[in-house]
């Protein structure tokens, strides 16, 4: 459905994003995450065809849209965008928004697919406001409704919920799931966020510096990133250091560690294992015990930043009502589904 | 509501407010004092003239001030190219040139005897009445003049607005399927017409305004029909009534520009993303857009300004002269008054709108501000009245009582005019005034205060350093305003007493062109500075914005 190949673009000779190979298949839902600048809104806007690319090649439905002599325009693209501050148009009402983009329908297909894309998108008897009179979060289904009246190939979010508050963004996130489900389009969502990314995408690629760290399901990206920056970037952890007893133990300050397959790693490497807060589990009975030097307080849980004997710090995602102050020592075990490994350099 | 009466912001803003709105409300009640013979020969001669002529000009210049400042201020704010960023600014320099002095200017050298003509004549062997030259006096050549000088309005106002729309907004265009070109039509341009009515109602103003271009070609409109009404027939109330049918039109005209202010607002909201980058195109395409937005330019400007010196050097003996002198030193002398009795005006209204922030307070500081809209020839009439009336009165009065003759104590000084003049421009300072005190928070005060500053010393230390360049603003602004001033002057000013602007049209009548390049070429030359300016403001706050 959607194919990256290879993707380089560059500004005036200066490399932005390079070596980008990806894709999506047809009712997927893509996420690009990245710290600022990582290239992920560029990447975005070379798809939509704003950005020429420099090496490489971008297809939709087997049919080359940009490579380094093809660029097709953005207007005969079909692909639909919904804009980090919306860019709805405030000469117009909400109907005539969302129709913009059916050029050449007639007047009853158009005022049939914005009554059924404003049903769509729960603001059924809007139709006749004006952008201004819109709340944030209405805005931002008109944007959505917008950009699929003209059934795209496939449909862009660029930070799509930055504007909105807090609360209300990953409500919006689920809800636009279930919508794009609905109607089976590809999507890709750029976001700086990893939670709209969690609660949006089948896939995530995580960027840094132009290039693409990893491309995966977000479980596997959690779980079993690629490498430290990926391992850093999603979720919180520590990276703890240990040493190679032979090609799959490693020993650590918090015990004894067994990977399951056989790695190329010879005895005495020096590696560094990812520790999650929840792979630290609080446990009264345990014989290892660190201090508290912090907590937060999160509801349900508490976050404890712990201070293992040997000095190092790890995270420890707890039950509430395992309240102790800071500056007690607890017990906890380590209780590690698979492990992470980086070789230290 | 008592102790709001004994306030002394209250009355020490509501008094001169009223004194200000005082000439429109005398020109309004002329309307009660009926002169049926006076209009019964107006209907049947000239007053289908005034209107259909008026009417033109108004709607010629808006159309051609909105063609030209639309398409500059596109080109402008779209395209990279060559030249642009000096271009920015010289297209506004037309505005330093007053219509009256482009108009004679453009007469001198497109008449029969013009350098154009005769070298036509000279290059085909032509005599009179072998070939056909457009006549530049007529409404159409009037039309194409205002149009010239007038259409900075709207190219200022509308290319903010075309840079103000957020590059995103030409993506979803693209994404949904439209071409440029589509863009332009259906979102750019719609997006950009609050603004763009805005400018155009501004010159339509103007060109309703405009006494010295219909006079000096001979186009029959109201302004030319109050001063034959006036001077001619000697009726003043009928001239005030024709005055008051001009100032409907041109409240008419105010609506619309408030109404289109009104959508301004709208079309702003939710967009925070940046500006577009301007388009690159090809070299040649590039040349093509510098010359097109160097023609209004050249034609605004370079040409007549060029044409003016070349006709104050060829006689610069004869014109240089000690009267010159005399005519320089009023000119700025009166400017200068006016200029600083408008921005203390605009001061203490500001001030007053500042610490009452009631509907007492604000309501005739709005009604003294509608002066700008009013043409001049109407103020100079809505003055000459009641000060003429007080005078007779004054006069009476002290010749019963003391014997004596006071004479036109009033009326017949400067004091009329400097009136008129506080009446037309106090829009223009108390505009300056008022945003640089917004500028200031009313926080900025609570802060000084509470780190121990009296009032006295919080004015001293912070409004003071703070309303510095806006105050002076104010007044280049409108000391400009009342150099190039044309019709009031001339009503109002005293026996004897002649301005620049004054002098440049009656030589000019005279057919004395080369001799009126002199005091024109001065005029123009000073209007530059507040285009100047301009200039640098509107990038600034451009800035600022973005």
């Amino acid at each position: 459905m959607l194919y990256l190949q290879q993707v380089a673009v560059a500004y005036a000779g200066h490399t932005v994003v390079k070596d980008i190979s990806l894709s999506l298949a047809q009712g997927q839902i893509g996420c690009l995450v990245g710290p600022s600048g990582c290239g992920k809104t560029t990447l975005l806007r070379a798809i939509a065809g704003f950005e020429p690319v420099a090496e490489g090649c971008i297809s939709l439905q087997q049919q080359p849209v940009s490579n380094a002599t093809v660029q097709l325009a953005p207007e005969q693209r079909h692909v639909g965008m919904v804009f980090q501050d919306f860019a709805l148009f405030p000469h117009l009402s909400v109907a005539d928004n969302i129709s913009f983009g059916l050029l050449t329908a007639s007047k009853a297909t158009k005022a049939a697919k914005v009554k059924q894309l404003l049903q769509l998108v729960g603001l059924p008897d809007l139709g006749q406001r004006y952008i201004h009179q819109l709340s944030g979060g209405q805005q931002q289904r008109v944007a959505l409704a917008r950009a699929l009246a003209p059934e795209p190939k496939v449909l862009l979010l660029d930070e799509p919920f930055s504007s909105l508050d807090t609360e209300l963004r990953e409500g919006l996130a689920r809800e636009i799931r279930q919508i794009l489900q609905q109607l089976h389009i590809t999507a890709v969502m750029v976001t700086h966020d990893q939670n709209e990314a969690f609660a949006m995408a089948d896939m995530i690629g995580v960027m840094e510096h132009g290039l693409l760290q990893q491309w995966a399901t977000p479980y596997e990206l959690y779980h079993k990133p690629h490498n430290r920056f990926v391992a850093d970037f999603i979720g919180r952890g520590v990276l703890l250091p240990g040493t190679m007893l032979d090609s799959q133990q490693v020993q650590t300050s918090l015990g004894l560690f067994r990977q399951r397959y056989v790695s190329s790693a010879k005895p005495g490497d020096k590696v560094d294992v990812l520790i999650r807060p929840d792979d630290i589990v609080h446990d009264d009975s345990s014989g290892i015990t660190a201090q508290v030097t912090d907590k937060a307080f999160r509801g349900s849980h508490i976050m404890y930043q712990l201070k293992l004997q040997s000095g190092e710090q790890v995270q420890c995602l707890a039950l509430s009502h395992h309240n102790h102050a800071i500056g007690e020592q607890i017990g906890i075990r380590l209780d590690l589904d698979h492990l992470v490994l980086f070789p230290r350099s | 509501m008592k102790r709001s009466l004994r306030d002394i912001w209250r009355w020490s803003v509501l008094l001169p407010a009223l004194v200000l709105a005082l000439p429109v409300l005398v020109i309004f009640a002329s309307v009660f004092n009926p002169q049926p013979d006076v209009w019964q020969h107006l209907r049947q001669t000239v007053l289908a003239d005034y209107v259909i002529n008026s009417l033109l000009l108004a709607g010629g210049t808006g159309l051609g001030a909105l063609l030209l400042g639309t398409a500059s201020a596109w080109i402008i704010s779209q395209y990279q190219f060559a030249g642009r960023r000096v271009l920015e600014w010289l297209l506004l320099l037309p505005l330093a040139m007053p219509a009256y002095i482009i108009a004679y200017t453009y007469t001198g050298m497109l008449d029969f005897a013009g350098p154009v003509q005769t070298a036509l004549r000279a290059q085909f062997d032509w005599r009179y009445g072998d070939y056909w030259f457009p006549q530049i006096r007529s409404l159409s050549g009037a039309i194409i003049m205002l149009s010239l000088v007038l259409y900075p309005y709207v190219y200022m106002l509308a290319r903010s607005a075309f840079r103000e729309q957020s590059a995103s907004l030409f993506e979803a265009s693209r994404t949904l399927g439209l071409t440029p070109r589509q863009h332009f039509w259906k979102v750019a341009l719609p997006l950009a017409r609050p603004a763009i009515l805005t400018g155009t109602a501004l010159a339509m103003m103007e060109a309703f305004a405009d006494y010295g271009t219909v006079q000096y070609f001979g186009v029959t409109t109201f302004t030319t029909g109050i001063f034959r009404t006036w001077f001619g027939m000697g009726n003043q109330v009928a001239a005030a009534q024709l005055a008051a049918m001009l100032t409907g039109f041109v409240l008419l005209l105010l609506v619309l520009e408030r109404w289109s202010r009104r959508k301004i607002r709208y079309y702003h909201q939710g967009q925070r993303s940046n500006a577009a980058p301007r388009r690159n195109i090809s070299v040649g395409r590039q040349m093509l857009l510098l010359l097109l937005c160097l023609l209004p330019v050249l034609f605004g400007f370079v040409i007549p300004a060029v044409q003016l010196v070349s006709w104050a050097l060829s006689n610069y003996q004869q014109t240089l002269t000690p009267q010159f002198g005399q005519l320089v030193w009023n000119s700025f002398s009166l400017a200068a008054m006016a200029a600083v009795i408008s921005v203390l005006l605009a001061l203490l209204f500001a001030y007053g709108k500042r610490l009452r922030p009631d509907v007492l307070v604000q309501a005739p500081v709005r009604v003294a501000a509608l002066g700008y809209a009013v043409p001049g020839t109407v103020i100079a009439i809505g003055v000459m009245l009641p000060l003429a009336y007080l005078d007779g009165r004054i006069d009476l009065l002290a010749e019963q009582w003391f014997g004596i003759r006071t004479g036109l104590i009033f009326s017949g000084t400067l004091f009329a005019l400097l009136l008129a003049y506080s009446v037309r421009f106090l829009a223009v300072s108390l505009h300056s005034v008022e945003a640089g005190l917004e500028r200031i928070k009313p926080s900025m005060d609570n802060a000084a205060r509470s780190l121990g500053y009296t009032p006295l010393q919080v004015l001293q230390k912070v409004h003071v350093p703070l309303l510095r360049s806006s105050v002076l603003a104010a007044l280049l602004l409108v000391f400009v305003d009342v150099l190039k001033e044309l019709p009031a002057t001339l009503i109002l000013r005293p026996f004897n007493f002649n301005t620049l602007a004054v002098r440049t049209y009656e030589l000019a009548s005279d057919e004395r062109l080369a001799d009126a390049a002199l005091p024109a070429l001065a005029i123009v030359l000073v209007s530059l500075l507040p285009v100047i300016l301009l200039a640098r403001s509107v990038d600034s706050s451009l800035k600022g914005k973005l």
